[in-house]
């Protein structure tokens, strides 16, 4: 412990250590060790078959499939917007900029619902797109579709603070020294939001892996083709296999936090990169 | 290259920030804009580079009508007060930025960029700093580090808005000489906005004074220094005493100090103001039968090679304190102490009669 703590001129350093860490326990920790210790109920064999049934494993696919294309959608598409939101004045932007916070606020059952009434086969949208051959609700691409709904705040908020930071100098400067638009973009403005990006996509690539509520509607939770992990989930607890339920919860956990440290390191090379030697 | 700029205006909501302006930046002369924050220095600066668009006017680059030009294809250089170093990029990187962004047609080969930046980098001595990054340099290097990136790009005109503003006073000192001979040895047009009076007269081939968007005075530092064309250059340009006096028929009188005024022969009883620049207030301990105003040592200040005395004046013919420098041997001569009477005299001043003065301007 002693090795950790170096002096310091604020106080509390132990106080605050301690509060940490207890709240961390009582608020993440405790309750996922509880998944883990109930899917140990579970011998192994049991727990293997549990986890890579060809139905669970089609899960799987899905879930990260479908929430790596919608964080990476999003991170696209939300740098634009951020961009847009920074950059230009224009009627309403106010509006528009309340407007990108709604998916936080939106019970996500209602985000479901609606997104479902408009892409299925009879909805505002649904009945151009089915006669061209593309269905969205009842399919992965309605996964999609929700996924990328609840996921672009995210981005534009994780970006949008830093495009405000950049100070025009930088591109004036480049300007002056003969670079062309996309130049300046390409290499003063890109590299100094790619380390809010990758956040940005960390925090929509997570919270889609989590996504239950909006997604539930709209996949039509067809076995093997639109059924997401954490549905499956819910089903095996509805059939009282708590065990089998938390063995999958604990796959995906694992799955979720190797990811997320990818992301990580990845988020801190690029940081460390773009501000030191 | 030349610059020359055609009544040039230029308006920010209700501010005037350029009022028709003329003027003409000879081809390798280092032209200094000086004035008041808000006189349009900066800008003036702006606009020649194309980062700002004139409401009217015209900018002539050698006898060519560039108003309309496009930043990128101006060929001018331009140094930041606060650097704007690419942060992601190295010190190697930052210089050859102008070059690498170039058409693939224009651009020079990886040996040709890697020759043009290590002699930039030595040229402004730093070569041994070629992959760090601009964050792990100091103020001065960092500066330093932009002029050379600026003049990567060959440029035919270089402009510095304030480039020694965010440095302390020592690095500001030294590189204040070091542009110095940069330009003698490069000779490119330059053209640079300060405030500080002292970089504009220590470094400057020509100073241009500005305020409230006008030019008041073009000029060498000499003659903006030795014979201001008007009171706002007068106080805007090193520490001076204000009079308030009067003239009559070739005479001025300030309270009973009666001085020859030949340039004003046929003025009648005009109220007027006087400037005396320090070093030439006379301070005498007698009368010695001449006129001259009485006051008292208030403060002495003995630093350096000359003593500069605050002396107080019981009318109200001065704005505050008399400021006088005399040399250490004329101190040691007088042997002034705080609360001494003496009797002081301008030794040369300027009078400009019928100037109601303002009091706006401190420098």
């Amino acid at each position: 412990m002693s090795t950790f703590k170096q002096h310091s001129v604020l106080p509390g350093f132990n106080l605050a250590l301690g509060f940490t860490l207890l709240y961390l326990s009582l608020v993440v920790l405790i309750p996922l060790s509880a998944a883990f210790i109930y899917s140990a109920k579970l011998t192994w064999p049991e727990f293997w078959n549990a986890v890579t049934a060809p139905r669970v494993v089609a899960s799987y696919r899905l879930t990260f499939g479908a929430s790596f294309a919608a964080a990476a959608v999003n991170a696209f598409f939300g740098l634009l917007v951020a961009w847009v939101l920074v950059r230009y004045p224009f009627p309403g932007k106010r509006l528009v900029d309340a407007l990108i916070d709604l998916p936080f606020a939106l019970p996500t059952s209602v985000a479901g619902i609606t997104l479902t009434a408009i892409y299925a086969g009879n909805g505002w949208l649904g009945q151009y797109l089915e006669p061209l051959g593309i269905k969205v609700a009842f399919t992965p691409l309605g996964v999609f579709v929700a996924l990328t709904f609840i996921g672009l705040p995210f981005v534009v908020r994780t970006v949008q603070p830093v495009l405000e930071d950049i100070e025009k100098e930088l591109e004036e400067a480049a300007a002056m020294l003969g670079a062309t638009r996309w130049q300046t973009f390409r290499y003063i403005i890109f590299p100094a939001v790619l380390p809010a990006l990758t956040t940005g996509f960390a925090l929509a690539f997570a919270r889609a892996i989590g996504e239950y509520g909006s997604v539930i509607f709209i996949a039509g939770n067809i076995p093997m083709v639109s059924e997401i992990t954490p549905l499956l989930i819910i089903t095996k607890l509805e059939q009282y296999d708590y065990a089998g339920a938390t063995a999958i919860a604990v796959v995906m956990l694992v799955i979720s936090f190797i990811l997320l440290l990818i992301i990580n390191l990845l988020q801190w090379w690029v940081r460390h990169r773009s501000t030191k030697a | 290259m030349s610059i020359e700029i055609c009544a040039l205006s230029k308006q920010f909501g209700s501010f005037t920030a350029l009022n028709s302006i003329n003027l003409k930046v000879n081809p390798g002369e280092l032209l200094a804009l000086l004035g008041p924050s808000g006189s349009g220095k900066t800008t003036l600066l702006r606009i020649i580079a194309g980062l700002e668009t004139a409401d009217s006017g015209q900018v002539l680059f050698n006898q060519e009508n560039s108003t309309d030009k496009h930043i990128r294809d101006r060929h001018v250089g331009f140094v930041f007060q606060h650097y704007a170093l690419f942060r992601n990029m190295t010190i190697f990187e930052n210089v050859a930025f102008g070059l690498r962004v170039r058409p693939r047609k224009q651009r020079p080969n990886t040996r040709e960029i890697n020759r043009r930046v290590t002699e930039l980098l030595q040229l402004v001595q730093l070569d041994w700093l070629a992959d760090r990054y601009p964050h792990q340099l100091s103020g001065g290097q960092r500066q330093r580090i932009a002029l050379a990136r600026a003049l990567a790009v060959e440029p035919g005109v270089l402009l510095l808005d304030e480039p020694f503003g965010a440095l302390d006073a020592k690095v500001r000192k030294e590189l204040r000489a070091w542009l110095r001979k940069l330009h003698n040895d490069m000779h490119i047009t330059s053209v640079f906005v300060t405030h500080d009076q002292e970089e504009a007269l220590e470094v400057a081939d020509r100073i241009v004074v500005m305020n409230r968007g006008r030019i008041e005075q073009i000029g060498t530092p000499n003659e903006v220094y030795e014979k201001p064309a008007n009171p706002f250059v007068y106080e805007f340009l090193g520490h001076v005493n204000l009079f308030h006096g009067r003239v009559h028929q070739g005479h001025a009188w300030i309270g009973d100090l009666e001085i020859d005024a030949p340039e004003y022969p046929e003025a009648e009883d005009l109220s007027a103001i006087a400037y005396v620049r320090p070093h030439d207030i006379e301070v005498e301990r007698t009368l010695n039968g001449e006129p001259a105003l009485a006051a008292y040592v208030a403060h002495i200040l003995s630093i350096g090679p000359v003593v500069r005395l605050e002396l107080t004046h019981g009318d109200d013919l001065t704005q505050g304190a008399i400021h006088a420098t005399i040399s250490k041997e004329r101190f040691r001569e007088l042997q002034l102490v705080k609360g001494d009477q003496v009797f002081v005299k301008p030794r040369r001043l300027d009078l400009f009669p019928n100037h109601a003065h303002n009091g706006s301007i401190h420098s």
